[in-house]
């Protein structure tokens, strides 16, 4: 019996070791495409040009930084637009959970997967894609103003794509066509996780159907709601590249523009490494200190992490 | 009694409406795009919205004749496959090593790569990285950037600690070495959430584009979301789009008789169909993630 359990041990520590160099290649991988990245921080603080090399350009310090605030009209606007579609996304939130809750109310299973499958669709197709759905609906020649002018109800086509006003409500609206039943399916989860038996004793008690919703159903997937929210408010300036770049046009450029694409334009089109690079430093430091407020927030108030 | 059954009756019509609304709203877009791509471009500016009408294929015969959509396709399916295929591998190897408690350094190793999750350099470190790697303009930069994916990890580990031990334990009497064990044991009880991962991943690399549109010029590696993206681009800046005439496009197809819209909603379809085809796996994969008694089988 002990000398079985000293092979075992041998075992083990001779396995220690091979383990470990098994997954050094792994790592290497993760640093080298993750990591090394990280060091391309430093451009923020050097008068990079692309094509001269780091040692020769000169140390600009903090200017990158200051620049920030000199451009700080500019900065100001991509802020609004990034905050201002960042709240609206918040406040759809609840429409993920009101899609689970009386999607689980159906009688019908078979009805239920249909509506999971179709309104899942959109999720999986690029922003390419999705640009290309609302460009051959929304252009001028596209399906809703063939309807409308069918109708006789408009004389010139109108172009939501290309309206500065709406553009932030649009890009909403956008978000929520492609995510919705999506994000309603961890709600489902979280339904299916509640306890029936409550339900059993709401049906004894004799409570209706929205008594029943509104105190068991909402308060089980309330602790959900709460971890999906914290998460959205810590990335908050994140709102992504792909979505803003598809639609993006000139027609539009002041309401639409938010971080991520004024990054980019920074960096890419205008070719200021440096400065774009301060800004994306900003941009993560934020995200990461949001994180972790929000974390300790979570913490405070349910007792439990949430990264 | 009679009022709480008119309640339940039109609390259900309700949701039923409500539903089949959305439902539409997801689903006939991609049926609208369908039917336009196979009606003939005289039919489509008159509006075709329930059945195709003069039913041509005419579009996607001249696409698939033209070199780049192919090579675009076959650039875009490849990188789907092969991507797939190693990041699957290479995530579950290294899950499997992971869930290793005897693993020299085993906490660092995986909170090294976990941490990348809310680690993000930013658009122009992760540009000059790839360019100082030499993937500007290689194919490897559609594939090896993601090979490991903290997401993924986390997904998969979860699914392999949830295996009863007794699995690996009587192999191990055998002296099977670890390889052995991946490949011949774990590796097989691990499909549902292999699946799940490998059609995550698959979708990702088929609608990835922005590496394609930062680092790739070479018209031989363009994948086909980019080509749809110019297609696209292409069409808006003509916004003047009243003279709805026959173009030949400029992007390289030549001698093309059919007209630019035509083009556009094909290539849409071309760009839509792989997604739709493997979408019902997705579906059946992600709700039977928990294992089934494999120690019993």
């Amino acid at each position: 019996m002990i000398q079985a359990e000293r092979r075992q041990v041998r075992f083990r520590l001779s396995n220690r070791m091979k383990l470990f160099w098994m997954a050094v290649p792994f790592v290497i991988i993760v640093f080298i495409f993750n990591y090394i990245p990280l060091f391309g921080w430093i451009y923020a603080f050097f008068d990079y040009k692309p094509g001269v090399p780091l040692w020769k350009t000169p140390f600009a310090g903090l200017d990158y930084f200051k620049l920030m605030y000199d451009e700080r009209k500019d900065l100001f606007n991509v802020l609004r637009n990034t905050m201002i579609m960042s709240v609206l996304g918040l406040l759809c939130t609840p429409l993920f959970a009101a899609f689970a809750i009386f999607l689980n109310e159906m009688r019908s299973k078979s009805f239920k997967k249909i509506v999971q499958i179709t309104t899942t669709l959109p999720n999986f197709i690029s922003w390419v894609l999705v640009y290309a759905v609302f460009f051959m609906f929304f252009s001028s020649d596209g399906f809703i103003n063939k309807v409308l002018f069918h109708f006789g109800w408009i004389d010139s086509p109108t172009n939501v794509l290309g309206n500065n006003d709406i553009v932030w409500y649009v890009q909403t609206g956008i978000v929520m066509w492609k995510g919705l039943g999506w994000g309603a399916i961890i709600y489902l989860a979280a339904i299916a996780g509640i306890d029936q038996e409550q339900y059993d004793a709401a049906k004894v008690d004799g409570a209706g159907r929205f008594r029943t919703i509104w105190n068991i159903t909402v308060p089980g997937i309330l602790p959900t709601f709460f971890v999906l929210l914290l998460l959205d408010v810590s990335n908050m300036l994140s709102n992504g590249f792909d979505q803003y770049f598809v639609f993006y046009n000139p027609l539009v450029a002041t309401h639409i523009e938010v971080l991520d694409y004024y990054t980019y334009r920074v960096g890419m089109l205008n070719s200021d490494f440096s400065y774009s690079t301060a800004l994306g430093i900003s941009k993560t430091v934020i995200s990461i200190t949001l994180l972790f407020t929000v974390n300790n927030l979570a913490k405070r108030i349910r007792g439990e992490s949430i990264i | 009694m009679k009022r709480f059954q008119i309640g339940e009756f039109s609390f259900h019509s309700i949701n039923y409406i409500v539903y089949t609304l959305f439902m539409l709203l997801c689903i006939y877009p991609f049926y609208y795009i369908l039917i336009n791509s196979i009606s003939s471009p005289d039919a489509i500016i008159d509006g075709v919205y329930f059945f195709p009408k003069g039913f041509t294929l005419d579009t996607y015969i001249q696409l698939f004749q033209s070199d780049n959509i192919i090579n675009a396709f076959i650039v875009s399916a490849s990188r789907a496959v092969i991507g797939t295929v190693v990041t699957v591998i290479a995530c579950a190897f290294f899950s499997y090593l992971i869930t290793k408690r005897e693993m020299f350094a085993r906490k660092f190793v995986y909170r090294f790569v976990i941490i990348t999750m809310y680690l993000n350099a930013g658009l122009i470190p992760w540009y000059i990285t790839m360019r100082g790697l030499g993937l500007k303009d290689n194919y490897l930069l559609y594939i090896l950037p993601t090979i490991i994916s903290a997401y993924f990890i986390i997904l998969i580990k979860t699914y392999m600690e949830s295996l009863p031990i007794v699995l690996e334990e009587s192999a191990m009497m055998d002296g099977a070495g670890y390889l052995r064990l991946f490949s011949h044991i774990i590796l097989p009880v691990c499909m549902p959430i292999l699946a799940t991962v490998a059609v995550f991943h698959a979708v990702n690399q088929w609608n990835s584009w922005t590496d394609n549109y930062f680092l790739v010029s070479n018209p031989k590696l363009q994948t086909l979301q980019l080509i749809l993206l110019n297609y696209l681009r292409q069409a808006e800046s003509m916004a003047s789009d009243a003279n709805r005439q026959l173009i030949t496009s400029a992007a390289g197809i030549t001698g093309f008789r059919v007209s630019s819209a035509s083009v556009r909603l094909a290539i849409t379809m071309i760009v839509t169909l792989p997604i739709m085809m493997v979408y019902p796996f997705m579906q059946r994969y992600f709700v039977k993630g928990i294992m089934m008694g494999a120690v019993k089988g």
